[in-house]
């Protein structure tokens, strides 16, 4: 009974908030794009994100019993880490790839730096990466939309690199998702919803994303064509994995700036590598590559941002 | 005797160049593609330097400590052009897969390491002890990663395949593979207490 006497430092406020509560948020925040997915690129999807979080959370689970430390798989880390993985993969690759993929996101990208906070680098986009090195054939071959079957086909950032218009693809097709990608990144209606219940809910705040999307539009508008200030920027923002890296994984708690200065910087940074890569770079899309590079200059920019002192 | 052993042992274990002193890592990451290459690079070091060591520490007392490291550089020079023949005569097609790599030895950070640490303030016999220790430090730390790397990336042991298959991981043997190998193998040698920190 003593226990209830006790007093305590301040401060006393108490929030219902735990990293549990919102991991497992972010992870229901994603579930209608992923539908969208399924819907557009058939059931074959479904079983890639399945794959995909199971392979995350046994590869967490034996990490760390085998080095003898809680077992955290229940708090959805693991599972927003298979999922954001899967999402960043196209619908028809073999089935072993994602769980090659999620084993390397856990085992490489997060528990060898010591588990979950720890890690420099956002998890399932070192598992994009590694992918991406190792079978690019089968990361940039991608199914044509609600075809059903492995058409394979160009996307529209292929076409918007070699600076040619987009033929049959309208703005609204972007926006909806009729267009080859992959499964988490195509429907951008969906990602707003989710994005819109994080950005009111307060679990991410907009500065990141909205910097980000701002400075993709804007020098994709610059340089995005043969001459200065014709580019088609609004294909540029709905293509690609803008969307999805912008607000789900540049805003990951981890790697990114704490201050609302700092996540400008990153924000601007991950939008001029993303411009960079996309058109000049060797490949069609930047986002992950971007997040990645602006991941590793996350404590840089949090040492020169860091607030003054109130009094100082 | 005892303390020859020690010399010897110590730059395959506490002191292993690749994993607990972390040096010459230039051919260590970029070499390491092929298990039969990092052998003959290992070969090569490990030559270079146990006659560095001894003729550096046969001279130690005659050089003047202003000019040593140029005094080093050109004994090293010597051997390593020594080397550089001997594999261009009888081994050209190891000389030609290696490269620049085998010239490179000249400035490879082991070999100076241990003239300035070691074969500077030694007698003669313990300096090749340790020379021959260090080499085969260096030959085992390379070879281990160069395995590691060709089974995963390519799929074979010193050039043999053993799948028929493309599906491997590519990655490994791009210079991200290297990296990731050599980072997660000194982490296992400091968990199993080979190497300290």
């Amino acid at each position: 009974m003593t226990d209830s006497l006790l007093v305590n430092t301040s401060p006393h406020l108490h929030k219902k908030e735990s990293v549990k509560r919102i991991m497992w948020l972010v992870t229901l925040s994603l579930v209608p794009c992923g539908l969208a997915g399924i819907f557009i690129f058939g059931l074959g999807a479904l079983w890639i994100i399945v794959l995909a979080i199971l392979a995350a959370v046994i590869t967490e689970f034996v990490l760390q019993a085998a080095t003898r430390r809680r077992i955290t798989v229940f708090d959805g880390s693991a599972v927003l880490t298979g999922l954001l993985l899967a999402y960043n993969l196209p619908a028809d690759v073999p089935f072993w790839l994602p769980v090659v993929g999620a084993i390397v996101s856990i085992a490489i990208g997060k528990q060898v730096f010591g588990g979950l906070g720890q890690n420099i680098f956002n998890p399932a986009l070192v598992g994009r990466v590694f992918l991406m090195a190792s079978w690019p054939k089968y990361m940039t071959t991608f199914v044509r939309p609600l075809s059903y079957d492995a058409v394979t086909s160009a996307t529209p950032l292929a076409a918007l690199t070699e600076g040619k218009a987009l033929e049959g693809i309208s703005y609204l097709d972007l926006f909806l998702g009729n267009r080859p990608g992959c499964i988490g990144e195509v429907c951008i209606l969906a990602l707003l919803i989710g994005a819109a219940f994080l950005l009111l809910s307060k679990y991410i705040s907009w500065h990141i994303p909205l910097s980000y999307i701002f400075t993709v539009g804007l020098l994709s508008y610059v340089f995005g064509a043969k001459t200065l200030f014709a580019g088609d920027w609004f294909s540029h923002i709905l293509s690609g994995g803008l969307i999805l890296g912008a607000f789900f994984m540049a805003t990951d708690y981890v790697t990114s700036p704490l201050t609302y200065k700092g996540q400008f910087v990153f924000g601007i940074g991950c939008g001029i590598i993303t411009v960079v890569i996309r058109l000049w770079g060797g490949y069609p899309e930047g986002v992950s590559y971007a997040i990645l590079i602006m991941n590793a200059a996350t404590p840089i920019i949090d040492r020169y941002t860091r607030p003054r002192i109130y009094g100082s | 005797m005892k303390s020859l052993i020690k010399e010897f042992s110590k730059g395959i274990t506490v002191l292993n160049p690749t994993f607990g002193l972390i040096l010459g890592l230039c051919p260590t990451l970029a070499i390491s593609t092929s298990l039969f290459n990092a052998i003959g690079m290992g070969v090569a070091a490990t030559f270079v330097l146990v006659f560095s060591n001894l003729i550096i520490s046969a001279l130690r007392n005659f050089i003047p400590a202003r000019i040593r490291l140029p005094s080093y550089i050109v004994i090293i020079a010597t051997f390593v052009t020594i080397c550089e023949l001997g594999l261009k005569a009888y081994l050209p097609g190891l000389s030609k897969s290696l490269g620049i790599f085998i010239p490179l030895i000249v400035v490879n950070c082991i070999i100076m390491a241990r003239a300035e640490a070691f074969a500077s303030s030694n007698r003669i016999l313990p300096s090749i002890f340790d020379g021959l220790g260090m080499g085969i430090g260096f030959t085992l730390g390379i070879s281990i990663i160069a395995f590691i790397r060709e089974l995963l990336g390519s799929g074979s042991i010193a050039g043999i395949g053993l799948l028929k298959s493309n599906e491997f991981i590519l990655v490994m043997i791009l210079s991200p593979g290297a990296l990731l190998t050599m980072g997660l193998l000194i982490a296992l040698s400091r968990l199993l207490g080979l190497t300290k920190r």
